[in-house]
């Protein structure tokens, strides 16, 4: 039953790491706009030079 | 003229030489529009941040200090095609949104803990039946504890909150049961573990949680969305006021920017942004969003005008009392506070329903440890047999029956034009039996239209219109509108009280009073204008027409009374205008039961009536007279035109020119009760068939679990359903 000792930390520590990495997008405002990130996950990128403003 | 606007207010320090403002956009729809904004406004030089929020529909802007002016990004996105407005977090929605932040963090914490406990608790399950030694069990059941307990303590602090809450006002709510099942788990599973006993339950407990935050994060975020929805619509509305900054010199501000005990002045054709008192000028002034009453009032040094008065004729300089409605006609004051203290004794659906629920379910658990006590088992099995009771019954498919088919519904509302301003609006609605309308502004439009406009051939028509738009008369804007103007005529003179005149080509052509276009005759010819109508004339020579310009009812009133009528629902006028305006919107609508007149304290009077005789009342009004009748009614609706004060009061608001919404929001209000209801009879029959398990002794935490998901999972699809709200009012 040695493993337990490595692998129950690893799983515990894998988890404690998804929920710091919850809790950071949280804080950084990922939630805010859940609609406008699902577009601009598939929108075009900028073009390389800015084309003149369109009217 | 050319106003200067002034957004000083709304801009922020963002740090380091940099400026911030927020802008509410309209009609951002889709990521084309998202791009074409943010491109278009980062093309501007000095602009370092763009960005638009999709789900706010907001765009927040950061610049370099010193060099660009706001309005430059107003004019920019009006080039683009959006209207758009600084707008200005109120405090009301920053708590919103730290509420929603709040839950999303509890709901993580819950999730994670979750998810690791079941990682824990499937080995455990799987083991008591193979081959797991006890020591590793109870190396197992230790771990569990050793995440579940910190994280329930955490997640679990809004139903610990509320319920503390309710038990210190000596009432009861959902949260107490579910308070008490998840301690009692959490506590009984660590003196089973202390024991080594074979079943411990911190992943029911934690899962428990993580549902129940579920339907308390959507409940919630159907709360900050509509707030947004609103803050949105209330920024675009874009009041300002003319300020005045020196003895004769005078800025276009924001309202939130004017203090009491500024001045400010009121030109014609305004509407009044702000509370006060008149210290100069003379001028009609329209306070039908006030009172209801159609009829201009004289307005002269020291008549008290109010945030939602439309100046007609003189300028006046008006010296504010209060920005944005705080003060109010004392009496309207007293009557909203006494019928809104009367409101907040309606109890919501699933405080009734847990109510009955708790005490139902505390007493089997007594009977189930009492009942095997006397049968001989043990007090520890006893005990444990009552806590799994408790467990199975924690009322999690309860918590999410509601909230569900709220946000869903609300979904379905917003869809049709109708915002939510409290959570259980959609259950007082659907009860609601019987309409009380108010006439002005509600039956009829806000704005005012030209009645026979299609009589009038086109050539004068415009030129009317053309000539109306140097008047700031709204008699005039209707004019124009109606014609469609859009290029005043050069050289036009407007004469205070008379009119409007133009010479073209060496004809004087003539817009005003009858008397001032010498049309008297004409008005006895045609007896058939109705009395209601302002009458304007317009000469050209010999040819001399009469615009009948008046109030317009809105464009289906007719089909929605209709189908008020079909669905058994009584309808009815109350009105604070003149008879013979009130007879003819009740006649052309058939609509039976019409009052006249009617002040506020009669408007919640008649309420009371209809009370005592068990109906319930939607009450459909907009002027701030109306406020104390919204807020005692049953249930109230407004439309987005309404006074402030109409709007917050109101249960729901309804967006644009059609009268459908409210139709359609009794309809998917009447769905979603009968899908809420749905849901906790489900939740119910569940626990009949959980519960003689529970009692009998044999759950183990493996059949809570699946049991309690299965539950949960079988309300929210249940709850879908109310997305499809049918949209046929007829």
């Amino acid at each position: 039953m040695e493993f337990l000792v490595i692998l129950v930390p690893l799983a515990l520590a894998l988890g404690g790491a998804g929920l710091v990495a919850f809790l950071w997008s949280l804080r950084s405002g990922q939630y805010d706009d859940c609609d406008g990130a699902a577009w601009r996950a598939i929108a075009d990128d900028e073009p390389p030079q800015e084309a003149p403003a369109e009217r | 003229m050319q106003v200067t606007r002034d957004f000083s207010h709304y801009v922020r320090a963002a740090g380091a030489g940099l400026r911030h403002i927020d802008l509410a956009v309209e009609g951002v729809h889709c990521a084309g529009c998202m791009a074409k904004i943010e491109r278009g406004l980062s093309a501007i030089p000095d602009v370092t941040l763009a960005r638009v929020n999709l789900t706010d529909r907001r765009v927040a802007l950061e610049w370099k200090q010193g060099t660009l002016d706001p309005s430059r990004f107003i004019d920019r996105l009006e080039e683009l095609g959006y209207k758009a407005y600084p707008y200005e977090t109120e405090s009301a929605e920053a708590s919103e949104v730290a509420e929603s932040r709040f839950l999303l963090r509890c709901l993580g914490v819950a999730a994670f803990a979750t998810m690791n406990v079941m990682m824990l608790s499937i080995p455990v399950w799987s083991g008591n039946v193979s081959d797991m030694l006890p020591e590793q069990r109870d190396f197992f059941h230790w771990l569990s504890a050793l995440i579940a307990l910190p994280a329930a303590a955490y997640a679990g602090q809004p139903f610990f909150r509320s319920a503390w809450r309710a038990l210190s006002a000596k009432t009861t709510n959902m949260d107490v049961p579910i308070s008490i099942g998840v301690t009692l788990a959490l506590g009984m599973s660590v003196v089973e573990t202390i024991h080594h006993a074979e079943h411990a339950y911190f992943d029911a407990a934690i899962m428990l949680l993580t549902f129940l935050l579920v339907g308390r994060f959507l409940d919630q975020n159907m709360r900050r969305r509509t707030r947004a929805v609103a803050g949105n619509l209330a920024a675009l509305k874009a009041e300002t006021a003319a300020k005045f900054v020196g003895s004769d010199e005078i800025s276009q501000v924001p309202v939130a920017a004017i203090h009491p005990g500024d001045i400010v002045l009121l030109r014609p054709g305004e509407r009044c942004a702000v509370d006060g008192a008149v210290i100069e000028g003379r001028s009609e002034i329209d306070q039908s969003l006030i009172t209801g009453e159609t009829l201009y009032v004289t307005a002269e040094s020291g008549t008290p005008v109010y945030a939602g008065s439309m100046n007609i004729s003189g300028t006046l300089r008006v010296r504010v009392s209060a920005a944005s409605e705080a003060t109010l006609l004392a009496e309207i004051t007293r009557l909203l506070d006494n019928a809104l203290q009367a409101r907040s004794r309606y109890m919501r659906l699933a405080d009734r329903a847990s109510r009955l629920y708790a005490p139902v379910v505390h007493a089997t658990a007594l009977l189930t440890i009492l009942g095997w006590v006397i049968a001989g088992a043990g007090w520890h099995d006893a005990i444990v047999t009552g806590v799994a009771v408790l467990i199975i019954t924690c009322p999690c498919a309860l918590g999410l029956a509601i909230p569900t088919v709220q946000t869903v519904a609300s979904g379905a509302m917003f869809k049709s034009g109708v915002l939510l301003n409290s959570g259980d609006a959609i259950e007082r609605l659907a009860e609601a039996d019987h309409v009380i309308f108010d006439k002005t502004g509600t039956l009829t439009l806000p704005e005012l239209e030209v009645t026979n406009a299609a009589d009038i051939p086109a050539d004068i028509l415009e030129l009317a219109g053309r000539l109306a738009l140097s008047s700031h008369h709204p008699v005039a804007a209707a004019v124009a509108q109606a014609a469609g103007a859009r290029s005043p005529i050069v050289g036009a003179v407007e004469e205070a009280g008379q009119g409007v005149r133009a010479t073209i080509d060496g004809i004087e052509i003539r817009l005003g009073r009858p008397s001032f276009c010498g049309v008297e005759a004409l008005i006895g010819a045609s007896a058939d204008l109705d009395s209601e109508a302002s009458i304007v004339a317009f000469s050209k020579e010999s040819e001399k027409i009469i615009l009948s310009v008046r109030q317009g009812l809105r464009p289906d009133a007719k089909i929605v009374i209709a189908a008020l009528k079909a669905r058994n629902i009584g309808v009815e006028i109350l009105s604070g205008d003149r008879e013979p305006a009130v007879k003819a919107a009740a006649h052309a609508l058939g609509i039976p039961e019409w009052r006249t007149g009617v002040t506020p304290a009669d408007k919640i009077a008649r309420i009371e009536e209809l009370k005592q005789r068990g109906a319930k009342v939607l009450m459909v009004g907009d002027g701030m007279n109306d406020a104390p009748s919204l807020a005692a009614a049953h249930v109230s609706m407004s439309p987005i035109s309404a006074a402030h004060l109409s709007q917050a009061t109101a249960d729901l608001v309804f967006l644009g020119r059609p009268l459908a919404p409210v139709v359609a929001a009794i309809d998917s209000a009447r769905k979603a009760l009968h899908l809420m209801r749905q849901n906790l009879w489900l939740a119910i029959a569940y626990n009949v068939l959980a519960v003689p398990i529970a009692i009998s002794g044999v759950v183990t935490p493996l059949i809570a679990a699946a049991a309690m998901s299965g539950s949960s999972i079988l309300v929210m699809l249940n709850s879908l359903r109310a997305r499809s709200a049918s949209r046929e009012i007829a």
